[in-house]
């Protein structure tokens, strides 16, 4: 061997190495991968981790104020807990007439997070919600893991943004069920990734 | 053109403007039920101290009126007071699916006056709220 060829070898391997960190997220994965929460993983752009809103009535009632959150975030229990009481829906008059109150209560219920199809519904169905208070999507368990690294003042004390009950501020594809976190973005601040 | 395809279409445009007419809906028919309950008549001008006027409701942390969602000039979006989720215009004249399905207008002045005011809107607020999105 010549000093060709070990120069060629060491060019080589250091292209190699390169190329290997650049692919694997330094072979520690973000917060979804660790946690295999992921059904996919690689290069492809990820799809929807959540089924999206399919009901045009709770999409029109309940999207009107604030994003119409999808079924697969609550489990069932959940949802009749907040449809009970609409006339004082966290802070605010949410009350419907009773036929389309029982529509979009049957939807929820149907299509909430325990034993939902998706494996990042599930996820939020895996512990209960305590308390009597009305349940809260950002209260789960599931949701304090996910979101246990992201600073307080970049959500509360940023306007843009105001509350973790704003997914659509910062997953811009929440109403069609994304809320993987290679697309989060923090608005004032950029990219997310934990 | 023969003559048969023109008065088809004259029909079927007399056709689609009285459907199309029908579709956007006309505030009449809620004013003419405000009207049989004893209201009226409505002025936009009273409808516009109402809009502003603040209210402190059992419960309300601050003050509200339909302006703290809704904003003072009807023509552009306004901003949910606790969501931050923008809200389309209120007024017809840009926005024209506004008032044209009674139902959906009384349902959100019975959510939105028992929130804001604490009770239900009168049927004279109600039309004089009418009136004021009109002339916007």
């Amino acid at each position: 061997m010549n000093a060709k060829h070990i120069i060629a070898l060491g060019a080589a391997a250091l292209a190699f190495g390169a190329a290997g960190i650049a692919l694997s997220d330094q072979g520690r994965g973000d917060d979804d991968e660790r946690e295999d929460q992921v059904e996919d993983s690689g290069w492809w752009p990820r799809g929807r981790d959540v089924e999206p809103v399919a009901n045009a009535s709770y999409k029109a009632e309940c999207g009107g104020c604030h994003l119409a959150y999808p079924a697969g975030l609550l489990p069932a229990d959940a949802w009749q807990r907040v449809m009970a009481d609409l006339g004082q829906h966290y802070g605010d008059d949410a009350s419907l007439d009773p036929a389309t109150a029982t529509e979009i209560l049957g939807y929820l219920t149907a299509n909430g997070a325990d034993g939902n199809a998706r494996l990042r519904s599930r996820a939020f169905a895996a512990a209960p919600i305590p308390g009597d208070r009305p349940p809260r999507i950002t209260e789960t368990r599931y949701f304090r893991r996910k979101h246990d690294e992201v600073p307080t003042r970049l959500v509360l004390e940023n306007s843009q943004v105001g509350s973790f009950s704003r997914c659509e501020t910062c997953h811009s594809g929440a109403e069609q069920g994304r809320f993987n976190e290679d697309q989060v973005r923090i608005p004032g601040v950029g990219r997310w990734d934990d | 053109m023969s003559r048969p395809t023109s008065n088809s279409a004259l029909a079927l445009g007399l056709g689609a403007a009285l459907v199309a007419g029908a579709a956007l809906g006309s505030p009449e028919s809620l004013l003419a039920t405000y009207q049989r309950a004893g209201a009226g008549p409505f002025d936009a001008s009273a409808g516009a101290r109402a809009w502003t006027a603040e209210h402190s409701p059992p419960g309300a942390a601050e003050p509200r009126s339909c302006a703290t969602c809704h904003g003072n000039d009807l023509t552009k979006p306004g901003r949910h007071a606790t969501t931050g989720k923008t809200i389309e215009p209120m007024a017809p004249s840009v926005n024209p699916q506004r008032l044209a399905d009674p139902v959906k207008s009384e349902r959100w002045f019975g959510r939105n006056c028992r929130w804001t005011l604490g009770r239900e809107c009168t049927a004279q607020e109600k039309g004089d709220f009418i009136r004021l999105l009109e002339s916007s």
